[in-house]
């Protein structure tokens, strides 16, 4: 581990959101695009400086990011395309922050976004990947629901979680999003109404399930020397992990990648768990937040149905996470959601998270998860964020 | 417990028909290798010749050792069923209208955890049995069963999805004078179709024992059929084609004789016209017809069974003629299957060795008694199989085909 360099003299800035829709009738790249302008918009950087882009995009087909360049008219001398899904803005940040610590780019614009017509949804799930086709979506054709109505079936009758456990989060993240003018779901949430919800896939409830929608984020990468010069807020980089197929004999998924890395990620930080002063995971199924509660060292494994039991989960609650709602309550904008926390962390690093502003939050943890390829999530990541001096 | 499927209520003649939908069909080549032993039956995974590692769900190479060397074997179907859902809600059309809909994660003794369709009779967190099924799309998925047979197990609603039971349905016969015509119908009526129709091929020939094997159930209904006359099917299939949920097909003309060794062709004509156009005029009376019924409530159309033999796939030149007609059907059958597809109708090849009636009177044993290929067929029908080897010499002679195919032309020719 100690043969792993630090990223001295690089921040990630200028987080954007293209507002969500549920339904869109423009393709992704008019959310790609208008994700682009956005950070161009803030940053006050000339589009032909933009010399580095990184894509991830669900609903972009036929096209790649290379395709995607030609789209937007830009000629990057760095380019990648993460096809992570959830895992995407972790990834994405680590790649571009190397990058630019190397001088293979100067600024890179991470970007993420996917529309959602009103029958992509299923286009994307039945083709989702040949395991997926071959393996999964034959068996009722349930999609992420099922799939994760199976963890989570597995993980309550393990240790014990219940529907309250669940609800008593995504309430919490509801609450979150009344504070976020780009949240889809604006209306208030109680745990009666979760607990009462209908059954989708047993266990899982409708308020279990995030709503799939279009939309897209961003950021910035670049050396913390051209942030200072532009007067533009960084954020630092403490550390990063990703993983994939990570225990691949557990029987099914009980824990993810971050078991694997945890103690790396805060080794090569030099901070510990109770450092951070709040949390912005991954939450497309309540059940995967329980699981990187354990897994990034907030309790033991089996423990964070206690953990959930003792804490607050507002943003000014004893633990606050998800701090824009997140998925569960703004929407599932496609790859974008796996954007989503990270974004939301920048902004609360750099004071521009408005209503949602977490009170002194120096350190931010955000974790990334993705791609259910066949019965499992393969893709983890996850990033300790420290707000920077300028 | 299963609830014993109750006999479908009379439909009334102003109801919609609800109209076939399929599950999902596309699969990659290698997972097809499922459908292979599903085809008949078996249980049968990818496993890593060089390191033994049973793959799943199919690869290109050993995700264990990356040896490409991957053999499909018979493997250990037991496991535990650790995680289960019922599912409310489907992006597929075909699996909304039959919700709820349970699925499930076992973890297989020989190795790996598989998603599958699990049985009511399935007890949470407990052991279980895993089957590969034919899904009404034709393509192969596994299903949980209970570690133990439950009673009416086979009635189950997704497990219904799977098979062609002739229970409560209504099924045609195309000639039920022969032996085996009529040991078939026997064996429907035992399995509980609610209806029998019994083609006769030689109404103006008088059958004394033909009469009374038609007068010894309620449920059998003798019609006039003869699949070499267009006018005759196509009359039948008027009056009687919307009633017919499995339609089995013994019509068989079994005569000797050779391609060269043959005075003429008469015999050949004969042969082709009752075995392949005989088939093809079925077809084309009756095919349409069931296919609208394909998802038609609880019993709705299924099966279409075509009794060939095991000498479609390797001529016997003593009946050369009728080897090749054998031969013709086959292939013909095979376009048949294509063409039912799309509605989910399940074409099931049946090949047995020689049958102990009269027209084998000079073959030698072993040979296969009437009743036991007609109990077979009903079996295949019930395990939802769609090709059936009935008998030792028919899987003996599949085993030397699979081996050396030229050794058996020469050893039949002999």
């Amino acid at each position: 581990m100690s043969r792993r360099l630090a990223y001295d003299g690089v921040v990630a800035a200028v987080p954007v959101t293209v507002p969500y829709a549920r339904y869109s009738t423009h393709a992704a790249h008019w959310w790609l695009g208008r994700a682009l302008a956005a950070l161009i918009r803030e940053s006050g950087i000339a589009k032909a400086d933009i010399d580095g882009v990184c894509v991830s995009s669900f609903t972009l087909g036929p096209d790649t990011a290379v395709g995607l360049m030609q789209h937007l008219g830009m000629s990057p001398r760095w380019l990648d395309h993460i096809p992570m899904g959830g895992a995407s803005g972790v990834v994405a940040l680590r790649r571009a922050a190397r990058a630019v610590q190397a001088g293979d780019a100067e600024v890179i614009a991470c970007i993420a976004g996917d529309t959602n017509h009103v029958d992509s949804f299923r286009h994307t799930v039945s083709q989702f990947s040949r395991f997926a086709q071959d393996a999964v979506y034959p068996y009722g054709a349930g999609g992420p629901n099922a799939s994760f109505a199976l963890l989570t079936d597995h993980y309550m009758r393990q240790y014990g979680a219940t529907r309250e456990d669940f609800g008593k989060l995504c309430v919490a993240q509801r609450d979150n999003a009344l504070r976020n003018p780009h949240a889809l779901m604006r209306k208030p949430l109680t745990l009666a109404q979760y607990l009462d919800a209908r059954p989708i896939t047993d266990p899982i409830h409708l308020f279990d399930c995030v709503m799939p929608c279009a939309g897209a984020e961003g950021f910035l990468v670049m050396t913390e020397e051209r942030a200072r010069a532009l007067k533009l807020p960084g954020v630092r980089i403490r550390s990063t992990i990703e993983r994939h197929n990570a225990y691949p004999d557990d029987p099914i998924q009980f824990r993810g990648g971050w078991a694997m890395d945890r103690d790396a990620l805060y080794e090569h930080a030099g901070v510990s768990p109770a450092d951070v002063d709040f949390v912005e995971t991954y939450d497309d199924y309540p059940v995967i937040n329980l699981l990187q509660f354990e897994d990034l060292g907030f309790c033991a494994k089996g423990e964070a149905p206690a953990f959930v039991r003792e804490h607050g989960f507002t943003i000014d609650g004893s633990f606050p996470f998800n701090t824009s709602g997140g998925q569960l309550s703004v929407g599932q904008a496609g790859a974008a959601g796996g954007y989503l926390g990270l974004v939301q962390a920048l902004r609360q690093l750099t004071n521009a998270a408005g209503d949602m502003q977490v009170a002194d939050a120096r350190i931010g943890l955000v974790s990334g998860f993705g791609m259910i390829n066949y019965d499992r999530g393969l893709c983890s990541g996850a990033a300790l964020l420290e707000r920077g001096t300028a | 417990m299963t609830d014993a499927t109750p006999k479908p209520k009379r439909k009334s003649p102003v109801a919609r028909t609800r109209l076939p939908t399929l599950p999902p069909a596309s699969r990659s080549r290698a997972a097809l290798g499922l459908a292979r032993a599903a085809a008949e039956g078996r249980f049968e995974m990818q496993a890593c010749a060089d390191c033994g590692a049973v793959q799943y769900p199919p690869r290109e190479v050993c995700g264990s050792c990356l040896s490409e060397r991957l053999d499909w074997r018979e493997v250990a179907n037991g496991g535990a069923l650790i995680a289960t859902t019922t599912l409310r809600h489907s992006n597929d059309a075909y699996f909304r209208e039959r919700l709820p809909w349970r699925v499930g994660t076992v973890k297989m003794d020989a190795g790996p955890s598989v998603v599958a369709h699990v049985h009511e009779d399935c007890h949470e967190a407990g052991r279980v049995r895993l089957a590969l099924k034919l899904d009404r799309s034709g393509q192969a998925v596994l299903h949980a069963l209970p570690a133990e047979d439950t009673p009416n197990m086979n009635d189950s609603p997704q497990l219904r999805e799977t098979h062609c039971d002739p229970k409560h349905r209504r099924v045609l016969v195309t000639d039920g004078r022969s032996t085996l015509g009529r040991a078939m119908v026997k064996a429907l009526l035992d399995a509980g179709a609610s209806t029998v129709f019994v083609g006769d091929p030689a109404t103006w020939k008088a059958d004394a024992g033909f009469d009374a094997f038609v007068a010894s159930d309620p449920r059998i209904e003798p019609v006039a059929l003869d699949v070499t006359d267009t006018d005759s099917v196509d009359r039948l299939a008027a009056s009687i084609g919307a009633k017919v949920e499995i339609l089995i097909n013994t019509a068989d003309h079994l005569r000797d004789g050779g391609v060269m060794n043959a005075r003429d062709v008469g015999l050949a004509r004969d042969a082709f016209d009752v075995n392949v156009l005989g088939l093809m005029r079925l077809a084309q009376a009756f095919g349409p017809t069931m296919c609208f019924r394909a998802a038609d409530g609880t019993h709705g159309a299924v099966a279409w069974v075509n009794l060939l033999s095991i000498h479609a796939l390797a001529a016997l030149p003593a009946r050369g003629a009728w080897s090749a007609s054998k031969a013709a059907a086959l292939s013909a059958a095979l376009t048949l299957r294509a063409e039912f597809a799309g509605a989910g109708i399940r074409v099931v090849n049946v090949f047995p060795g020689p049958i102990d009636d009269e027209w084998e009177q000079l073959t030698p044993p072993p040979k296969l008694a009437p009743s036991a290929v007609a109990a077979s067929v009903v079996r295949g029908l019930r395990d939802g199989v769609e090709d059936l080897y009935v008998g030792d010499v028919a899987e003996e002679l599949r085993a030397r085909l699979r081996d050396n195919h030229k050794a058996v032309e020469r050893e039949l020719g002999g």
